[in-house]
């Protein structure tokens, strides 16, 4: 077996040293009718490399890679180009087979890293300080939500009718679990978002207002004056950010208010995966920073004086407070900091901006294009990279047709939303970087024909 | 000369008298190879970009204009040259399982073999959306169920949800579908018992489920307390949290008992995984009574740990609890297509589960990986994997134990990690400086004072993927720095010396943290 080192010498010769005459005698502790006699049953055997290769290549080409096909998709997840340099970095195996930094003499990579990385997540933010990083952007807003009821003593959020509906299913699965009061509701097909049924629904007991930016239907709400609203009330403003690269066109929620902004960074460095690993972005004012959840890393010296870096706050943390800590995390998603922030650090933030409006001028392409296809309007007027379609039938069968057509046309608000029929007829999507011209011509075709 | 840029950022030159090893006697502050690396912050340039970047063929929407970023974020950015110059400097101030052994107890740092570096790269996997029609990616369903399958065999358990992000995250899945179990059946349960020996993430996730968590104390042989856990068992228990095999590197005899004791009050038994390595392909966790286990394919499927995560940590589930488990799922349809279970579908696919963990459907580029270990081991490769992990603990155990203290070394053979304790060190000297030698030695430190039940613990577990020769390697110098340490040798203290750096000010770090850059701190 190629990946273990131990010869039958080697394995006789440690028997002998420790004293016993065959492995099954270090299993002594396991009660006898607990160990298995043999293999398990129906199981293949091992298999040489070759072999797993060719076996997962099989498993791999069923699949309709974004990159074969005109796409559209958004939606949370977005497909940018990722420099070569990313992927070459984060295999260095001084990155890739290190453990969280607890011995920071021998991580100051990883630790730097995390620093450097914090700073560019609070400056995107505009908070801050922001942490180390969390799973992904949906935990992340749990986590921001637990954080804002610890800092109010309050444990009533309200989501705005625009936020990822994963992430508030995922939400409420854990509100029925620690008690948590949620208001939310479905969005409607307005152009803007609600900003005044959101306000409205801000009272004294209210902990957070947690407001997608760009929401998940691709529109800009005013977060200024949702901001003002909250804090009126002693609440916190929570801003999402599923889209990073948007922070490059958009103001940072930051300097609009918002007192904890998390996201979804997956945009810059990870890529798609068909959904994780991602990576959770956190930023906070400082203020709070006692009650963030996550690993942090903080500048200070050795015993020579030089700079040096370091976990930090570890008392916040489940290995130092068990049932009192801030959260229950531990691993986050350190490799995805790193993918992120050598995207980042390629892209500067000037690099970033243009970018942005990179994306932002395929997606008015996008949106002249398809505007003009016959049944077909635009929701949004004002938008980043991704909007809503309104069609004239319901848009799963739409996404469908088109992927028969080996066109990926964006994901359906049925999909999404499956409990709100008056959302069916409408089609998220997103252009990048990468779309082209002749894509936004295929998907204009596919959708006159499939709607003809 | 000028310093790298004009942020102030100076190597620290030294004196360069002999024995100064505070500073470098270099004029750069490198010491050859040994390479100092400033911050992207100082080095980078606000007119510098590693990417070419088409120019916007239009002017932002005038509906936007007023949520216009005022000023682009304020960071440099790096020329291709230059990126790669930071970062592969900087990966040489890291220690990771590619340059030698990292024996962190309860972490199994393992080889991660290439060829699932390579297979998770395939564009099929990683360039494919998860909200893609479903009929254009039966290949990724198809990962999820065949490493699902294998999951279930090699635990005996019923069902698994495959969508934790993470140990942690798992263990929330597995509480979570206990209080779900518990709610269905109109009952009320507050309490989580769990050891005091368990990992910190156990008691952190029990509270983060709404629990009240009460612990139970340890054997003086390094086991569960059955007769207190016992003693503490009613209707108001949920559930226990049990790490099989345990902290201190031991096999829990008594499961099953402990199992059957909980079940018959109605509770439901939890087993943190995070040791499974040591029993892969010998023990059925099924067989022992439990109800629900994460296990990190970070830790016992060997997905590269990538300097703190990400992880990916599936729970498997007994037929009690598998009802309740979290959407998103796989299953076969009636035509035997593999179909994703989502909100839109649980009516009648899943009416009990208890919802929703994460955006999308968990650490696809963890299951890849994981499944290409798997299927590259087999069910041979994967018990050998056991074996070895196993016999490479005992013989640091065994190797190491007449100058180190073994607290249970008499009792028997250890598991696949081996723990020793500072007792027996000259007054004055600890775990910390054993630690901080085997630095120098050029090997990273053990798992050093976890678990908290044995004093100045040293959690060793070398995984099967260490040689013999790098084991002797290891144990000569672990012996040497015990043998200093027992001795009083002073220099220890100042350990380590040949790292990039020498020990860090965590104090100062935690009373005024500095945690992002600012040019007046630079």
């Amino acid at each position: 077996m190629r990946y273990l080192p131990l010869t039958e010498q080697d394995r006789a010769e440690m028997l002998g040293a420790i004293g016993v005459a065959s492995v099954d005698d270090l299993f002594v502790d396991v009660p006898a009718r607990a160990r298995l006699p043999g293999l398990i049953e129906g199981l293949p055997l091992h298999a040489g490399e070759m072999a797993v290769e060719r076996h997962m290549k099989g498993l791999a080409a069923k699949n309709l890679a974004a990159d074969s096909a005109p796409f559209f998709l958004g939606a949370g997840a977005y497909r940018h180009h990722v420099p070569a340099t990313v992927d070459h970095l984060i295999q260095r195996g001084e990155f890739l087979t290190a453990y969280t930094p607890y011995q920071p003499e021998i991580a100051q990579g990883t630790l730097q890293v995390l620093f450097e990385f914090q700073t560019q997540v609070a400056r995107l933010f505009g908070t801050d300080i922001a942490n180390a990083s969390m799973y992904d952007g949906s935990t992340a807003c749990w986590e921001a939500i637990g954080m804002a009821a610890r800092i109010t003593r309050r444990s009533r959020a309200v989501l705005c009718a625009g936020l990822h509906p994963h992430y508030v299913s995922q939400i409420q699965t854990m509100a029925r679990f620690t008690g948590d009061t949620i208001e939310t509701r479905a969005p409607t097909l307005e152009a803007q978002p609600d900003k005044s049924g959101l306000i409205d629904s801000i009272d004294e007991e209210t902990s957070c207002v947690v407001v997608q930016y760009p929401d998940t239907l691709g529109r800009i709400p005013d977060l200024a004056a949702i901001a003002d609203a909250a804090h009126e009330n002693g609440a916190l403003l929570i801003a999402v950010v599923t889209e990073p690269v948007a922070l490059g066109l958009l103001e940072a929620p930051g300097n609009l208010g918002a007192d904890i902004v998390v996201g979804e960074g997956q945009s810059l460095g990870v890529g798609l995966q068909f959904g994780g690993p991602y990576l959770g972005l956190f930023g906070c004012r400082e203020k709070f920073v006692r009650q963030m959840p996550g690993r942090i890393c903080g500048q200070t010296v050795d015993a020579d004086g030089k700079r040096g870096f370091v976990l930090t706050l570890s008392t916040r943390e489940q290995h130092i407070r068990r049932e009192k800590a801030t959260s229950n995390i531990c691993t986050n998603s350190g490799l995805c900091a790193l993918a992120f922030s050598i995207h980042m650090s390629l892209l500067g933030g000037e690099g970033l901006a243009r970018l942005a409006r990179r994306n932002h001028a395929r997606a008015q392409a996008m949106v002249a294009r398809l505007g003009a296809v016959s049944g077909v309007t635009c929701l949004n007027t004002a938008y980043f990279n991704e909007v809503t379609l309104i069609l004239p039938a319901d848009a799963r069968e739409t996404v469908r047709k088109l992927a028969d057509r080996k066109v990926l046309g964006g994901v359906s608000l049925g999909r999404l939303f499956p409990h709100a029929p008056t959302l069916h007829n409408g089609l998220l999507v997103t252009a990048t970087e990468l779309t082209t011209d002749a894509d936004i011509e295929a998907l204009a075709t596919g959708l006159a024909e499939v709607l003809a | 000369m000028n310093a790298p840029n004009p942020s102030g950022w100076r190597p620290s030159v030294g004196s360069g008298e002999p024995g100064n090893t505070g500073s470098s006697p270099t004029v750069s502050g490198d010491r050859g190879l040994t390479l100092e690396e400033p911050l992207s912050f100082e080095i980078g340039d606000s007119a510098k970009c590693g990417v070419d970047i088409e120019a916007p063929e239009a002017e932002p929407l005038a509906s936007i204009s007023a949520f216009l970023r005022k000023d682009a974020p304020q960071l440099p950015g790096l020329t291709e040259p230059e990126c790669i110059r930071h970062y592969t400097r900087l990966s040489r101030q890291n220690y990771g399982i590619d340059l030698g052994p990292f024996p962190l107890g309860s972490c199994t740092m393992k080889h991660n073999p290439r060829l699932n570096e390579k297979v998770a790269r395939l564009p099929g996997f990683a360039d494919v959306h998860p909200l893609q029609p479903q009929s254009t990616v039966p290949g990724a369903l198809e990962v999820i169920e065949q490493l699902a399958d294998w999951l279930i065999a090699l635990t005996g358990m019923h069902a698994v949800a495959m969508s934790p992000k993470a140990g942690a995250h798992g263990e929330l899945c597995g509480l979570l579908a206990i209080r779900a179990a518990h709610d269905a059946n109109g009952e009320t349960r507050r309490i989580v018992l769990v050891p005091e020996s368990a990992h910190g993430t156990n008691p952190a996730t029990a509270a983060f489920a709404g629990y009240k968590v009460e612990s139970i104390p340890a054997t003086e042989e390094g086991r569960v307390d059955f007769d207190a856990l016992k003693k503490r068992l009613g209707p108001d228990v949920a559930g226990v949290m049990i790490t099989n095999p345990n902290t201190c590197g031991l096999f829990e005899p008594e499961m099953k008992a402990i199992g059957d004791a909980v079940h018959a009050v109605g509770g439901y038994v939890y087993c943190d995984g995070a040791n499974f390595n040591a029993i892969v392909g010998k023990v059925r966790p099924g067989d022992l009574g439990i109800d629900a286990m994460h296990i990190n394919l970070h830790k016992t499927f060997s997905t590269p740990h990538g300097g703190g995560g990400p992880g990916s940590g599936p729970v498997v589930l007994s037929e009690a609890l598998a009802p309740f488990a979290p959407i998103p799922f796989v299953r076969r349809d009636d035509n035997g297509a593999l179909r994703l279970i989502e909100e839109g579908e649980t009516g009648d696919a899943a009416p009990l589960s208890f919802g929703r963990m994460t955006a999308f459907h968990g650490q696809m580029g963890m299951f890849t990986r994981a499944l290409a270990y798997i299927l590259s081991h087999g069910a041979d490769g994967l018990r050998q994997v056991a074996e070895d992990a196993v016999l490479n603990a005992n013989y640091v155990l065994r190797s190491c134990e007449d100058v180190l203290s073994a607290p249970f070394g008499n009792a028997g053979p250890c598991m696949h990690e081996a723990l020793f304790s500072d007792t027996g060190l000259a007054e004055g000297f600890s775990t910390l400086d054993i630690a901080k030698g085997l630095i120098d030695e050029g090997f990273h430190p053990m798992t050093v004072y976890f678990p908290l039940v044995v004093k100045g613990a040293m959690l060793v577990e070398p995984t099967e993927t260490e040689s013999k020769l790098g084991l002797d390697r290891f144990i000569a110098s672990l012996r040497s720095l015990a043998e200093r340490a027992r001795k009083g040798d002073e220099s220890l203290h100042a350990a380590p010396v040949y790292a990039p750096r020498r020990r860090l000010d965590e104090t100062q770090a935690a009373r005024k943290p500095v945690l992002v850059w600012r040019e007046e701190e630079g």
